[in-house]
């Protein structure tokens, strides 16, 4: 390097080159990382075969439309996979980069704070996109027939991604990094058995159900049931239930997440 | 370029608290200089340099960094300075051009970054991610972070901690460079010769306050004595030397045949003690002067070891 070349010549790169560099990144770093994909990627289609190939649970199916054990799990596998990369993932490697202090460091870069929300919220759509993708061509190849509007699905899956964003940055933002991935890991676990993903939620005792039905996962999962299983319009109680968790988890993330 | 300073502080408390760890610091850092702000550990370095970063707010006094707030202006001060940070800030599965290229990315003009991981030495990282690397090759991506944006103004905290003599000297070199392209440095060290080698002004903090300030030569010359010493016959009369000199020089046989004069040291003074010498029919040997340095003026200061 020769004479000037340090001379200054400071700016900011144009905003949508920032929030593109930045969703790349992140992205490329979820992809990378082993105990991500296993969460993301490798749980949730096991599940969608084992559970369609052996009769663990017994789901009760309406024999005479012909229906099938994926037509029960692929709605319950498609909101464990935006649980595992909204939720999980993300308050995990979130955790992970503010306790390594690259939210830090970042935060001294020209890219604001809502630009590298932003660019993790893209990174979370991108890695769904993927794993529906993938989910349902697996579905598929199992027979599974779904019913119902895109439309209302896709709109579900929105308000849980915002819903789980929210709670997975709130713990990423305040707890320590080994407690981020001790409890999202726990409360992931808990969630797949007591949110209606591969267990019906009729098969708990009818108190339980009332509360479990206040959960995300579980409204994620029956919404998305009621619509490509049943063929229901929007399920505006499910919506519902979804709306208020984002409010409140993105309300609380913004007000307590701490940056280092 | 303006003429107000690269970097203004007036009165800056700031607690955690009970704990005091800024407590009415002023600073005053010209542009395109090396400002070496030195102290020992918990002096009060770090926090002063985040808050200028913009990462933490005063308790008390006003910080400008380039004639901005850095916490209320920062979206316009952040495109214009570097950081880097005492230690991490990079994603621990990274590889070391790729984060490098990403920053780059969040410049409008920035530096070619082949050219600047030839530079720093950081071709050898390939495909290891950041967690893997060796220390000193994550110092030197830290540092290649804080200027590939072309910054005015790059805060370096402890940059050559932990690094091994020969990096050390690379990042001098880096440093020297910077200036000389007109970039100003501001950077914390322990290192009294880093101080010594690399700044232009020397700011020593302890106990979060600025204690002294100045370049490295007037903070050498003011307050600190400098010696003279040499060995002789014993029981020279020292008070007939002591006549020949400047009032507020002191002389003294402090071993049988080893004479001291301490004082302010200049080449009028040197003859004056080798024609003295001459006339005792004396040969002073193992003459020498011995120039305070850094080190000796920080003890004076604080009475602390400064590597403590």
């Amino acid at each position: 390097m020769s004479a000037g070349t340090f001379a200054p010549r400071p700016g900011a790169a144009p905003m949508s080159r920032m929030v593109l560099a930045q969703t790349a990144l992140e992205t490329r770093m979820l992809l990378r990382n082993g105990e991500q994909l296993l969460l993301t990627v490798v749980i949730p289609a096991m599940l969608l075969v084992l559970f369609s190939a052996v009769d663990i649970v017994s789901v009760p199916l309406d024999a005479a439309r012909g229906e099938e054990a994926v037509d029960f799990l692929a709605p319950g596998v498609i909101a464990l996979a935006v649980m595992s990369t909204a939720f999980t993932g993300q308050a995990i490697a979130t955790g992970f980069d503010r306790r390594y202090g690259v939210l830090k460091r970042l935060g001294a870069s020209p890219l604001p704070r809502w630009a590298l929300m932003a660019a993790k919220t893209l990174c979370v759509l991108v890695t769904e996109v993927l794993q529906i993708a993938l989910l349902t061509a697996i579905a598929f190849a199992l027979g599974w027939s779904p019913q119902g509007g895109a439309l209302p699905a896709v709109l579900l899956v929105l308000l849980g991604t915002a819903a789980f964003s929210g709670l997975g940055l709130l713990m990423a933002g305040t707890l320590k990094a080994e407690a981020t991935l001790a409890a999202a890991n726990l409360v992931f676990l808990l969630l797949l058995v007591g949110g209606g993903v591969i267990v019906p939620i009729e098969k708990f005792p009818g108190a339980v159900q009332s509360v479990l039905g206040l959960l995300p996962i579980t409204a994620l999962s029956e919404g998305l049931r009621e619509v490509l299983r049943y063929g229901a319009p929007m399920p505006w109680g499910d919506a519902a239930v979804l709306a208020a968790w984002a409010a409140l988890g993105l309300g609380a993330a913004a007000r307590f997440f701490r940056w280092e | 370029m303006s003429n107000d300073p690269a970097v203004e502080i007036r009165g800056l408390v700031k607690r955690y608290g009970p704990k005091t760890a800024v407590d009415g610091l002023d600073l005053t850092v010209r542009r395109g200089e090396v400002t070496a702000v030195l102290g020992p550990n918990g002096a009060g370095k770090t926090t002063t340099i985040e808050t200028c970063e913009g990462y933490l707010r005063p308790d008390a006094g006003t910080v400008r960094v380039l004639g901005l707030d850095p916490v209320a202006e920062a979206s316009a001060l952040r495109p214009r300075i570097g950081v880097m940070l005492q230690s991490g800030g990079v994603y621990s599965g990274a590889r070391a051009v790729e984060m490098l290229r990403h920053m780059s990315r969040l410049y409008a003009d920035p530096l070619d970054v082949p050219a600047l991981v030839e530079r720093l030495g950081l071709e050898g990282c390939g495909r290891t991610p950041y967690r893997r690397l060796s220390g000193g090759q994550q110092q030197r991506l830290s540092l290649a972070m804080a200027v590939v944006g072309r910054p005015e103004l790059v805060f370096l905290d402890e940059p050559t901690a932990g690094l091994d003599p020969q990096a050390r000297r690379a990042t001098w070199e880096l440093v020297r460079e910077l200036r000389a392209d007109g970039v100003g440095v501001v950077l914390t060290t322990h290192h009294m010769d880093e101080a010594e080698q690399l700044a232009d002004e020397v700011a020593i903090v302890d106990a979060g306050r600025v204690i002294a300030h100045g370049s490295p030569e007037q903070l050498c010359r003011g307050g600190a004595e400098n010696t003279l010493r040499f060995t002789g016959r014993p029981a020279l009369d020292v008070a007939s030397l002591l006549k020949a000199l400047p009032d507020g020089t002191q002389a003294a046989e402090v071993l049988p045949g080893v004479y001291r004069v301490t004082g302010d040291i200049d080449p009028q003074m040197l003859a004056t003690v080798t024609s003295w010498c001459a006339q005792h029919g004396v040969l002073p040997d193992g003459l020498s002067v011995e120039r305070h340095t850094l080190e000796d003026v920080f003890l004076e200061l604080t009475g602390k070891e400064l590597r403590a």
